[in-house]
């Protein structure tokens, strides 16, 4: 993907077409000089503070990476705003939690308890793997060809589904699940770091690298980027189409069931619409991105998680971060509709 | 048989045809609606309270007059819903924002709240009343009063404004994007309502009063009726109260149901139309896109702003809590279920859910639990009800339960072929 923008010195009259993209890109510009500016201003007044909430920021935004992942994979390959992934991730916290502190009943830092950790993580990868590759099969296989609001709306169905599901195991209210390791923190000089983070982010770090790899140097991963680039001329190559596509439901999938063991780990609460606040800005964070674009997703999530975390500490509260989150989003959509990482295209937005 | 007619095209008649039909199936259920209205005005004014006993008790189980007006309430907001989707195809999944600012409309100019929007109590003398009608309280003159018929087209006009400013940076978004804004939108401006207490510098602006809530709102003026003996002059909330203001719900219903309907022949509903069908055939054809989307919105949003005042009066207040993303997501339900674009079709489906939705589902599974035994509280898989309806619908009957011949005749054309398909991936390659 090479980002040949050609720079055009326009010397003489500019139509007003260009005028219009030269102030829409001057704004964005402006906003985020602004932004860039605020955040240095923070680091060297409170640096203490800006880096304890940055490392929750990043433990944030690596969630948010891993959930951001699934809907931009889905998106690069059949064009579909998967809205009942979030939902996936909420229902992968309240079965992790289910696993570890109802059954099993392991809740402190003891090596049975990471070992039991790390079993939770697969069942919630696999579990929420097979569901989302199961509402493929039953449900967006069938509206391939449909209009798009088709598969638009059954997603949407799906979502209150699962959130349906969510209440029976999670009950309709918040509920406090206790974790491996509470807010135990170690200190790093004067920055507080949370061991969570550091879990978050050995389990994540790696998740991403081998996503990679699949992706670029194996074959599935091939056939993956064939299909999304062209399904009629990756099916004339002999990809199964139909078996690549439910792979990546499925890969997406597995990434939302970690991001959901690591979720209730990291903050111990869960309700039944989380999945719907965190898909959002998840998605918001592909968006961010650039939607269809895999180092975008992770990107995006970062900086979300950032973001988020900031203005939780230092500018509005927790109070307004779903209107800071929705306001990225606008703004990306009207500024520069195919994000920072993916490339120009006049179809797709 | 067509003697004088001058030889048309071969469409012509049918065209003909088919506008006289839908003409006579608009008047048929025009019709049966308001005779079922009649009715049920009826039976909640004399025949009910005269009759008692068990028919009472069982009208007030299953079909109380509150439930019945929350029902009409709902068709309101689905119809104008309808007009965003079913109309123009624009998936619109924050409608609960007009809803929100058709309430707070109300709050501020028809509740004593006006009095308390300075939290330094500034404005705690402000008394201003045009033709309204506060509650007959000691104290509750303060604030801003206006006639509700006059408050209902400011909230309608304030929310089409806020219509097309939610509209305005997402035109240039195609259908899927389109609909991530809006549920954007749809999520800020209910958090705004929420945290609204303390805005503006040193938090001295109070826009809505938080999760307190603003109550209690004006009563209904019924003049010049109010001659007709009988009727009584203010529509509160006393229990002879609200038969007539199930009828005034049923007024606004019928005036959104003729607005749709009107539109919808006219330039403009064609145009949204054909935007729908073929945006790009559209354009070729001379449809403005831009200027028509945005119509759309500014319409859905007006009726969500009339739907919004009418429910403030029927809850007595606006609650920010309320309005959250589920109730988006019913309205699609209902717009779907009942046939996307069909004014009638989305009457009903709006009727049934919102019947489920309020007491249908809850009688059901009480005397499903009294006749077999179980303990099952059926509230809570209302969430799965209302998916499965999405998703069984979309699988199965895309169209809806009642569709338009329109909608039925599309959705029988073949589905999009591989030649077409290529040709949609040369349309992306030019840029």
């Amino acid at each position: 993907m090479s980002q040949a923008t050609a720079t055009v010195s326009v010397t003489a009259k500019r139509t007003p077409a260009e005028t219009r993209a030269l102030i829409i890109r001057g704004t964005s510009y402006v906003l985020l000089a602004v932004t860039a500016l605020w955040i240095l201003y923070k680091a060297f007044t409170q640096p203490a503070d800006f880096f304890t909430v940055g490392f929750l920021g990043l433990k944030f935004g690596a969630l948010y990476a891993l959930v951001a992942l699934g809907y931009t994979m889905v998106y690069g390959i059949i064009e579909l705003i998967n809205f009942s992934h979030g939902d996936l991730f909420m229902l992968a916290t309240v079965v992790s939690g289910l696993i570890m502190v109802s059954w099993l009943a392991r809740t402190d830092p003891t090596v049975t308890g990471f070992l039991v950790m790390i079993g939770a993580l697969l069942v919630a990868m696999v579990l929420a793997g097979s569901v989302n590759t199961l509402a493929e099969r039953v449900a967006y296989r069938r509206l391939r060809r449909a209009p798009k609001l088709a598969p638009l709306i059954t997603a949407v169905g799906l979502s209150f589904i699962y959130q349906s599901v969510g209440i029976q195991m999670n009950g309709s209210g918040q509920r406090n699940w206790s974790t491996l390791l509470g807010d135990r923190s170690f200190s790093l000089g004067p920055v507080k770091v949370q061991w969570s983070v550091i879990v978050v982010l050995t389990v994540t770090i790696p998740l991403l690298l081998a996503m990679t790899y699949l992706i670029n140097r194996t074959r599935q991963g091939k056939a993956m980027r064939a299909t999304a680039q062209d399904q009629d001329a990756a099916r004339l190559m002999g990809v199964d189409v139909d078996r690549t596509i439910a792979f990546t439901f499925a890969l997406g999938g597995a990434l939302a069931g970690a991001a959901g063991m690591l979720w209730l780990q990291s903050i111990g609460t869960t309700r039944y619409d989380l999945g719907f606040q965190l898909g959002l800005i998840a998605f918001t964070s592909a968006v961010l991105g650039g939607i269809g674009n895999l180092n975008g997703a992770v990107l995006g999530g970062f900086l979300i998680g950032i973001i988020q975390a900031l203005n939780e500490a230092f500018l509005l509260g927790n109070a307004w971060s779903q209107t800071v989150v929705f306001t990225i989003l606008i703004m990306v959509m009207v500024f520069k509709p195919e994000g920072l990482l993916g490339k120009p295209t006049t179809e797709k937005v | 048989m067509a003697a004088t007619t001058t030889p048309s095209p071969v469409t012509g008649p049918s065209v003909k045809d088919a506008a006289e039909h839908a003409r006579r199936s608009n008047r048929k259920w025009a019709l049966g609606l308001l005779i079922a209205v009649v009715v049920l005005f009826l039976l909640y004014w004399k025949i009910l309270p005269a009759v008692g006993g068990d028919t009472a008790s069982f009208f007030r189980k299953w079909l109380s007059v509150s439930a019945a007006s929350e029902m009409v309430l709902w068709v309101i907001f689905a119809l104008g819903l309808n007009i965003v989707v079913g109309y123009a195809g624009l998936l619109d999944l924050g409608y609960v924002a007009f809803w929100a600012i058709g309430g707070y409309v109300a709050g501020w100019f028809m509740s004593p709240f006006a009095s308390e929007m300075m939290n330094d109590k500034s404005w705690a003398n402000l008394k201003f009343n045009f033709l309204g009608h506060p509650p007959a309280i000691q104290g509750l003159d303060r604030g801003i009063h206006l006639n509700f018929w006059l408050v209902l087209p400011i909230a309608g006009l304030i929310c089409a404004f806020f219509g097309v400013l939610i509209g305005a940076p997402t035109l240039r978004l195609k259908s899927d994007y389109l609909a991530l804004v809006t549920l954007g939108f749809g999520e800020i401006i209910p958090q705004i309502f929420r945290n609204g207490e303390r805005l503006g510098p040193g938090g001295n602006f109070n826009l809505s009063n938080g999760d307190k809530g603003i109550t209690p709102v004006d009563t209904i003026p019924t003049w010049p009726f109010s001659y007709i003996p009988g009727v009584p002059d203010q529509l509160g909330l006393r229990a002879e109260d609200l038969p007539f203001k199930f009828l005034v719900y049923c007024l606004l219903a019928a005036a959104i149901v003729f607005l749709s309907l009107r539109i919808r022949e006219g330039r403009l509903g064609r145009a949204w139309l054909a935007i729908r069908e073929d945006e790009l055939a559209a354009s070729m054809m001379g449809v403005p896109l831009m200027r028509t989307k945005l119509a759309a919105y500014a319409v859905g949003a007006f009726a969500g702003g009339i739907g919004g005042v009418a429910f403030a009066t029927f809850v007595n207040g606006i609650y920010a809590s309320r309005f959250d993303f589920a109730i988006s997501i019913i309205l699609l339900a209902m717009v779907v279920l009942g046939g996307m674009g069909n004014v009638w079709g989305v009457t009903v489906g709006a009727l049934v859910l919102a019947w489920i939705n309020s007491t249908g589902l809850e009688q059901f599974g009480n005397t499903f639990n009294d006749a077999v035994g179980t303990n099952i509280n059926f509230k809570n898989y209302q969430f799965l009800l209302f998916g499965l309806i999405l998703v069984l619908m979309m699988l199965f009957r895309r169209e809806g339960l009642i569709p338009e011949t329109r909608t039925k005749q599309v959705l029988a054309e073949p589905e999009r072929g591989e030649l077409e398909a290529v040709g949609a991936d040369l349309e992306g390659e030019q840029a």
